[in-house]
């Protein structure tokens, strides 16, 4: 079984809500992602998200945009975000990690290629934001002899017919994008995401997530209610830049992550 | 209502693709407003009253058809053919991106979006923008490079002038590309509300197809223009190529004419050896940015190169995709002009003829000279001067080191 499954598995079991957390490889330095890695695991992120650095971020906000400008600054690419994943599955099997980023990349080292790497190095599912299931095909099928997931992303303007297409052609978890807007954006309606995540609970059997826009802790237990797992990037990512070592840095991420699933694990 | 080019080969096909180009590769949140936008496209389309409105005010407005001009005295500089310039510049706001706002200005209203964001780089696009939204007295947004906005700056002036507000984007290289990624994310966030009017035949289907046929009236007129003035069609068509409306808007009509040669014209900047132009059908490779799959300038990892052109409006890392299908099938042909040789063009054709033409048209000027120096007498070449110099003129003065 892959580990996203076992995962879900496994919390579906407990009866409790997972975690999934976002940081950018590379952010703030190449030497603080595999450490970075391990302290959300630590502190109870149950999937780990690995940002891949893009020059153009276009569905992203402020503060993952510049955590991608200072990892590119860092000479991040798709191979070194393999890489450390690679080097963070020496000290951990079982957390499953997910790359999340943007097309090109994957297009310019070769859908083939990038499977073979991907799967070497540990990587359990792939998030391509500005990939539709029209235009995955060739992706899928690529990734699917590797048993890598393709997550999808369903949008609060995603009408309910697609939402049952993209239930058919995702695999892995859906990912609710609980607002219209980019990552790390202000106006998240939790009446609204539920409403939308029960109907999207009447297509599918796939766990969903629900991201964008959830930044405290009071939010994600308000949003773990109806979701199978909440992710929280920016305000992780923010809080790994901000202080000056990575001692620090990483403590910090540490409480705040510990804060989160404390939160929504009696959801 | 626009005339498409017979035969089973029509392209784009229904999911925007022009053989492997194309396409929609955006966040699952923009699927619905572009499934929207196709419908009403298509809808509008096949409504005489759609087709009437938009010629009436491409008459009336925009001051169409543009004039067919044989440029004698710069012909007789640079080579032995005769050389027309189709005169986009003299079109209400000073450049063909007029055509595409009417259209995409009609359809905003259709759709009842009271809200027009738009990307630009020169600040044309800018300006056609918030005059059509001027018009319709819909709020109106338009994001722009700090670069961009340092050096176009009459064109900043005159969007604020036209009641739009400039928001100056900071990020990545702050020219066009890091334009359009803020425009795309503000529609994102703004989706129910809001139009976003794409400048060029780049972007996530139905964009390409759609800016092509608004822009495809330039192509129309100067097919007529040419039976009537000298009773033959052009040997030659040539367009400068940024994303590529304006050479897209007047190949489109002649595809089929299989005895025009048509030349795209992309930025060489300081040259073809250097890393400095912005020429991805001549030196970049196939890749995904801004909706569309194209030629990109992108290195070994696919990260977006920066770019550079003289001219802020062929400053793009990108192409429209019906161009990269172009390229690929050899219909036309894509070459490269530098600063150096388009800022001659720029100069000659405002000594020889009276026309200040703007740096991205001097592109193509630079090749028709080029074209001309070893054709022969009878050849016409016809030169899409797709905008006026006006919002050049600070740039090249600052080159002499004038400052106005």
């Amino acid at each position: 079984m892959s580990r996203l499954a076992a995962t879900f598995g496994r919390l579906r079991e407990a009866r409790e809500k997972g975690l999934i957390t976002f940081i950018t490889a590379g952010d703030p330095t190449l030497a603080a992602t595999v450490p970075a890695l391990n302290q959300l695991a630590d502190a109870g992120a149950d999937v780990l998200e690995l940002g891949v650095p893009f020059t153009d971020p276009e569905a992203d906000g402020p503060s993952i945009q510049r955590s991608s400008e200072r990892a590119l600054l860092n000479g991040v690419t798709l191979r070194t975000s393999c890489e450390q994943v690679a080097l963070f599955r020496r000290e951990n099997d079982t957390t499953p990690v997910v790359l999340m980023g943007y097309m090109n990349p994957i297009l310019a080292l070769g859908l083939e290629q990038f499977a073979q790497l991907a799967s070497q190095s540990g990587v359990d599912g792939l998030i391509v934001v500005n990939l539709p299931p029209e235009e995955a095909d060739e992706l899928r099928s690529v990734l699917e002899p590797f048993d890598i997931d393709l997550i999808l992303l369903v949008a609060p303007t995603t009408p309910l017919e697609r939402i049952e297409t993209l239930a058919n052609s995702g695999s892995g978890f859906l990912y609710y994008v609980s607002i219209k807007g980019i990552t790390g954006a202000d106006h998240l309606d939790v009446t609204d995401v539920e409403r939308k995540v029960f109907s999207i609970k009447q297509v599918t059997d796939l766990p969903v997530s629900v991201g964008f826009g959830i930044k405290t802790p009071e939010t994600a237990a308000a949003v773990a209610k109806v979701a199978d797992a909440i992710v929280v990037g920016s305000a992780l990512v923010e809080t790994l830049s901000r202080t000056t070592t990575l001692a620090e840095s990483l403590k910090d991420i540490h409480e705040l992550t510990s804060a989160l699933k404390r939160s929504i694990r009696a959801c | 209502m626009f005339r498409r080019r017979a035969g089973d080969n029509e392209l784009p096909d229904s999911t925007g693709h022009f053989g492997p180009y194309g396409g929609r590769f955006v966040a699952e949140t923009l699927m619905s407003a572009l499934d929207e936008l196709t419908r009403v496209y298509q809808d509008a389309l096949d409504d005489p009253t759609f087709e009437a409105e938009f010629k009436t005010d491409l008459a009336r407005y925009v001051g169409r058809p543009s004039p067919l001009y044989e440029a004698k005295r710069f012909a007789a500089t640079v080579g032995k053919a005769r050389i027309f310039l189709k005169r986009e510049d003299l079109n209400h706001t000073g450049a063909h991106k007029i055509n595409n706002t009417i259209g995409q200005a009609l359809l905003a209203s259709r759709m009842g979006k009271r809200r027009i964001i738009a990307e630009t780089g020169a600040g044309q696009h800018g300006v056609a923008t918030a005059t059509v939204a001027a018009r319709l007295g819909a709020e109106c947004t338009v994001y722009m490079g700090s670069t961009d906005i340092e050096r176009q700056k009459p064109n900043v002036y005159r969007m604020k002038m036209l009641g739009a507000h400039v928001q100056p984007v900071d990020s990545g290289s702050k020219t066009l590309k890091d334009a359009m990624n803020e425009a795309m994310r503000d529609w994102v966030t703004n989706i129910d509300t809001t139009h976003y009017i794409i400048g060029s035949v780049a972007g996530p289907h139905p964009y390409p197809v759609m800016v092509r046929d608004f822009q495809s009236v330039i192509g129309e007129e100067c097919r007529e223009q040419c039976l009537e003035l000298i009773g033959q069609l052009p040997d030659a068509l040539i367009a400068c190529v940024g994303g590529g409306s304006n050479a897209m808007g007047l190949f489109y009509p002649f595809l089929n004419d299989i005895n025009v040669a048509m030349v795209g014209v992309e930025a060489g900047g300081e040259g073809m050896h250097t890393t400095r132009h912005a020429a991805p059908l001549n030196g970049g490779t196939p890749g995904v940015l801004h909706g569309a799959n194209t030629y990109l300038m992108a290195d070994e990892d696919g990260l977006i190169l920066d770019t550079h052109s003289i001219s802020a409006g062929l400053d793009y890392p990108g192409v429209g995709p019906e161009h990269a299908y172009l390229k690929d099938t050899g219909r036309v042909r894509y070459e490269t002009v530098t600063d150096e040789e388009a800022l001659h063009a720029f100069r000659l054709l405002s000594e020889s003829e009276g026309i200040v033409p703007a740096l991205e048209s001097a592109h193509a000027l630079a090749q028709a000279a080029k074209t001309s120096e070893c054709g022969n007498v009878e050849d016409v070449i016809v030169v899409n001067l797709s905008g006026r110099g006006d919002k050049d003129l600070e740039s090249v003065a600052r080159l002499d080191g004038v400052s106005l």
